[in-house]
């Protein structure tokens, strides 16, 4: 019987950890961006290619910066999440428009409601490369200095908004 | 029989929550083949993380092509290989590299392998110098006649 512990218990760690391993989602890579100052960008506003929008115009001000795309299909899950959020005022959300088309990206926001105060235009997706975007929906709460402090990549689910982003920008807010 | 099951795949597909739907074609490489060696080369350094077991150079997705691209030019500007892949890594992590650097969130990563194999080795020798099972085992006399009879029986095919 003693002699069976040692290797019962160790294919029983090896199952802890490989089990522990399956949970874990590969696509969350800690970003190297949190905790540094948002990439600058002036882009096209969604709305109006007239009037341009830049993350500076929000210094001073606690964000969230919302990356999304009308064929982005995780999107349409987190929609009623950001006009949630919207709604409820507790925090103003800019959008970036990414890799999208004009039309189809107004025609989204006039079908599905629009959570954004203003939707930044990022036609060729350059200013994703500086935010590091590779799965969209992407979400970033910056701060009054301008600082990346949270990152979600995927859809931001009520839970999340719950427990990650409406205490941080309380906190934020404060600060 | 094979249709229902393509079926019942693309379906579940279609309801399946989430996905990052990315993929698209390859854009042509293009035409000055120094160039494009040299932004194979440094591609073939970047992971692409829609897809994260294929690296920049190998993967169709649109990221992918995007990168290639943000390289192309890059190396258009005069930029070096190292000035190149530090503007990734500033951005997307040392999980971009796929060669991951060696530091000490990573000494697991590198050195665990040697630890396991050097754990192995240790185990397997001292059981070498020290087998457990020492000498000859002295029968009574009432098992050696037990064999005898367990091995008769299996010699005739009775048992």
């Amino acid at each position: 019987m003693n002699r069976f512990l040692l290797p019962v218990g160790i294919f029983a760690a090896l199952v802890a950890l490989l089990g522990v391993g399956l949970t874990l989602n590969p696509r969350e890579v800690p970003s190297p961006l949190i905790g540094k100052a948002a990439p600058h960008f002036e882009l096209p506003q969604l709305h109006d290619s007239a009037k341009t929008f830049s993350e500076k115009d929000m210094l001073g001000k606690v964000w969230v910066l919302n990356v999304w795309a009308s064929w982005c299909v995780s999107c349409r899950e987190e929609h009623p999440v950001l006009l949630d959020l919207a709604k409820s005022g507790a925090v103003p959300i800019y959008g970036l428009n990414y890799k999208d088309r004009r039309p189809e990206g107004l025609g989204w926001l006039k079908n599905m409601g629009d959570p954004y105060q203003i939707s930044a235009f990022d036609a060729d997706g350059r200013v994703g490369i500086d935010y590091g975007v590779y799965g969209v929906p992407e979400t970033y709460v910056i701060d009054k200095r301008g600082v990346i402090r949270y990152k979600r990549i995927g859809p931001l689910t009520t839970e999340i908004v719950k427990e990650k982003v409406l205490p941080l920008v309380q906190e934020l807010g404060r600060g | 029989m094979a249709e229902p099951l393509v079926r019942a795949l693309a379906l579940a597909m279609l309801l399946a929550p989430g996905g990052w739907a990315l993929a698209r074609e390859a854009p042509p490489a293009a035409q000055d083949p120094v160039l494009e060696q040299r932004v194979m080369a440094i591609s073939g350094e970047l992971r692409c993380l829609v897809c994260q077991n294929q690296t920049i150079a190998d993967s169709n997705a649109e990221l992918a092509a995007d990168l290639r691209k943000e390289v192309r030019e890059k190396i258009r500007q005069g930029q070096s290989d190292r000035e190149i892949i530090d503007f990734m890594v500033e951005r997307y992590g040392d999980f971009v590299l796929y060669r991951p650097p060696f530091k000490a969130t990573t000494l697991l990563l590198w050195l665990g392998p040697l630890l396991l194999l050097a754990t192995g080795l240790t185990i397997l020798f001292r059981r070498l110098a020290h087998p457990r099972v020492k000498g000859d085992v002295e029968l009574t006399a009432d098992e050696r006649d037990r064999a005898r009879r367990l091995l008769a029986s299996k010699e005739t095919g009775e048992g």
